[in-house]
């Protein structure tokens, strides 16, 4: 800062009066903030304050202590050990895993599946471009709910049980579920084995996990693909050609100059994908996989406690999707341009 | 102070408002006077369960619940087409009735201790309709011939219903493990079982009956001997509407009522005109509005028992038409047979 010049000896003109206050561009803003501030409050306070009224009237009033009583169901599959003498609190955890299982594991397949066929999108190959726009657009103009119900009823529940059970490579399909090779018993890699007419592996996932996770990834992935595309398009064609003059070819120059460039364009949207990725997760109730919301039902129907449940849905949905986006966030500062 | 002033202000006006409403003198219910504003009864049935209430070929849904529906459209409104039904799965019927979403639930609802209590669900159920015992399916291929058998295997259920409790409790007590297959409503959990998914299903008996009537071999599926549980199932209304909740009571006990007294939907009309011209006939002229006011005092037209009889005909007619022998269920009426044929309906006197 320049050190400030001597006064000006000359008199200064009056400064020009001031405006009424309900004009002045200092007052203004803060008053009409301040009114829908107030307005707002007096909407939420209207709202809670009308729902305990009816909760009071209905005898309903929120209490807690049903989350410490035995459940009295069983949950299949579960990740946590549940049995249905567990509190409810218990189950509701065991539901939470269930959902966060889906969701990670759908969360690494979308992004792998979706950025493989968005970069199919600027494949030189005809065949495989336009395979990848047909899958773009059939997928995501179909519901979501819809492909899950065909997932499952028509896809894994088709799959024949025992030795006619569809076999790869290190993995069982079958009816009774997924059988997938893995370390066994004293770390000894083992591929799926048919016992007694019933399989057998390391890995065992049931076919509801399997056709919710399929749905989700095959879903999820389209839209991936197209964010994965608008970010490579996004990279300017002159770095295309600078690099095919230095002779990469067209994977290493995808892989080295275009990819890391277009990340920055490629995780806001990433983002929002995983969050919608994980909310649709709650559509596992369509196909028999026991996650939050399907837990949360039964314990709603159970316990007749509506307003406790959904609060806990929501927080818990909102917790999820909240660290995702904290999680994706960090990773966004990372990738972005470091301007000089 | 002016808060509790202006409540209190509001439930005085929400009262008279009731009271003009409601149009007699009966004790108000809020119920009652929002359907006759509506003009319509919103009645919630399952939809998917043959025998109870589906969807029949005209368009309308068929079955005894859905019958029920109307027996209570006729008593409240006079007019049995006046029902407006709302198919809801098991796991969202009690939510839709607490919101007032629907105004009754006739749908399978066993009647237990924390669905009636004030400090549990709240409602407020009618006398037991239908007297029906958990059973499970198997498909006969598969050998199996009882729970025990079916150790390590899955079992489809739909969520947040008695019956999946019930399956914990007994597979508990047998020491037999399982893996619940857990599905929303049946629409998902018998597709899965009649694929191939489960072992076997558990619901109430009557249920499985009637959705295997609708499966593509029948006879590929059979109930295994034992039950798990008694499931006397009943019609559910809210328990803050206590007016409402008589009304609904004593139509069940006029549908009861009218099989006892041998009044059915072909000879309600010869019966009444007897009954107007013989002033002997003390009780059937109670019964049938021709004195006292007993509809009044329900808050119900004095004739409701007629409109109902004439409406659906009465629980035998309705028990043989959608459930008994001639129909695809072939139900036996067993328990739900009269108090005086070795069952267990009996409607208290209507006087």
């Amino acid at each position: 800062m320049a050190p400030v010049p001597p006064a000006d000896p000359a008199p200064r003109p009056a400064p020009p009066p001031s405006p009424p206050w309900w004009r002045d561009r200092r007052i203004v803003p803060w008053v009409v903030q301040a009114v829908v501030g107030l307005l707002v409050l007096l909407l939420i306070a209207f709202l809670l304050g009308n729902l305990v009224r009816n909760l009071t009237a209905a005898g309903l009033l929120l209490s807690w202590r049903w989350l410490q009583q035995p459940a009295g169901f069983d949950i299949s599959e579960s990740v946590i050990p549940f049995n249905a003498q567990l509190p409810y609190w218990r189950a509701l955890a065991a539901g939470l895993v269930n959902t966060i299982r889906a969701v990670l594991v759908g969360l690494v397949g979308a992004t792998l599946l979706g950025t493989l066929v968005g970069m199919a999108s600027f494949s030189h190959n005809g065949l495989l471009r336009r395979l990848a726009r047909v899958y773009v657009e059939v997928v995501r103009n179909i519901p979501l709910l819809l492909q899950l119900v065909f997932w499952y009823f028509v896809v894994f529940l088709s799959f024949p049980n025992g030795v006619a059970a569809i076999q790869l490579p290190g993995v069982v399909l079958a009816k009774s579920g997924l059988y997938i090779a893995g370390f066994g018993e004293g770390l000894r890699w083992m591929g799926p084995t048919l016992v007694n007419g019933v399989w057998q592996a390391p890995v065992r996932l049931s076919v509801e996990f399997g056709a919710l996770l399929t749905g989700l990834i095959v879903y999820s992935g389209a839209f991936i693909a197209e964010v994965v595309r608008g970010g490579i398009a996004a990279v300017p064609k002159g770095q295309w050609e600078a690099a095919s003059s230095l002779g990469l070819s067209w994977f290493a120059t995808l892989r080295r100059i275009v990819l890391p460039q277009s990340l920055r364009v490629i995780v806001p949207g990433l983002n929002t994908q995983y969050i919608s990725l994980a909310k649709n997760s709650s559509l596992a109730v369509a196909v028999g996989y026991t996650d939050l919301y399907s837990v949360a039902e039964t314990t709603l129907n159970q316990t007749g406690r509506a307003v406790e449940v959904i609060l806990v849905l929501l927080a818990a949905y909102l917790t999820l999707d909240l660290l995702i986006s904290a999680l994706m966030n960090g990773l966004n500062h990372l990738v972005q341009i470091r301007e000089r | 102070m002016s808060g509790a002033l202006r409540l209190a202000a509001l439930g005085g006006l929400v009262a008279s408002l009731v009271g003009c409403a409601a149009g007699n003198d009966a004790p108000g219910s809020p119920t009652m006077a929002k359907i006759r504003e509506r003009g319509r009864l919103v009645c919630a049935v399952d939809g998917a369960v043959p025998g109870f209430s589906t969807v029949g070929p005209g368009g309308a849904f068929v079955g005894i619940d859905a019958d029920f529906c109307r027996a209570v459209a006729a008593a409240v409104l006079g007019d049995p087409t006046k029902v407006e039904f709302r198919p809801v799965t098991a796991g969202e019927r009690f939510v839709a009735l607490g919101s007032g979403e629907v105004d009754l639930l006739s749908i399978s609802s066993t009647h237990t201790l924390s669905r009636d209590a004030a400090g549990g669900n709240a409602l407020s159920f009618g006398p037991v309709f239908f007297y029906d015992g958990q059973g499970v399916m198997v498909p006969a291929a598969s050998g199996v011939r009882s729970l025990r058998e079916l150790e390590g295997k899955p079992i489809c259920v739909e969520s947040g219903t008695n019956t999946e409790l019930n399956l914990a409790d007994r597979m508990r007590e047998l020491g037999v493990s399982y893996q619940p297959l857990r599905f929303q409503s049946g629409e998902q959990a018998y597709p899965a079982y009649e694929q191939g998914r489960c072992a076997a299903i558990t619901s109430d008996s009557s249920l499985l009956a009637a959705k295997r009537s609708g499966f593509k071999q029948p006879a590929a599926h059979v109930l295994l001997p034992e039950l798990l549980s008694k499931e006397p199932s009943a019609k559910v209304t809210i328990q803050a509407d206590p007016a409402w909740a008589d009304a609904v009571r004593w139509v069940t006990h006029t549908l009861v009522q009218a099989e006892e007294s041998g009044l059915t939907q072909a000879n309600i009309e010869a019966r009444l005109a007897a009954a107007r011209r013989d002033p002997s006939q003390a009780e059937a002229r109670r019964f049938l509005g021709i004195e006292g006011d007993f509809g009044r005092q329900l808050g119900l037209p004095a004739d409701f028992t007629v409109r109902v009889v004439k409406a659906v005909g009465n629980y035998g007619e309705l028990f043989e038409r959608h459930l008994g022998r001639a129909t695809p269920l072939g139900l036996e009426r067993g328990l739900n047979r009269l108090w005086n044929r070795g069952g267990l309906h009996i409607a208290p006197p209507f006087r």
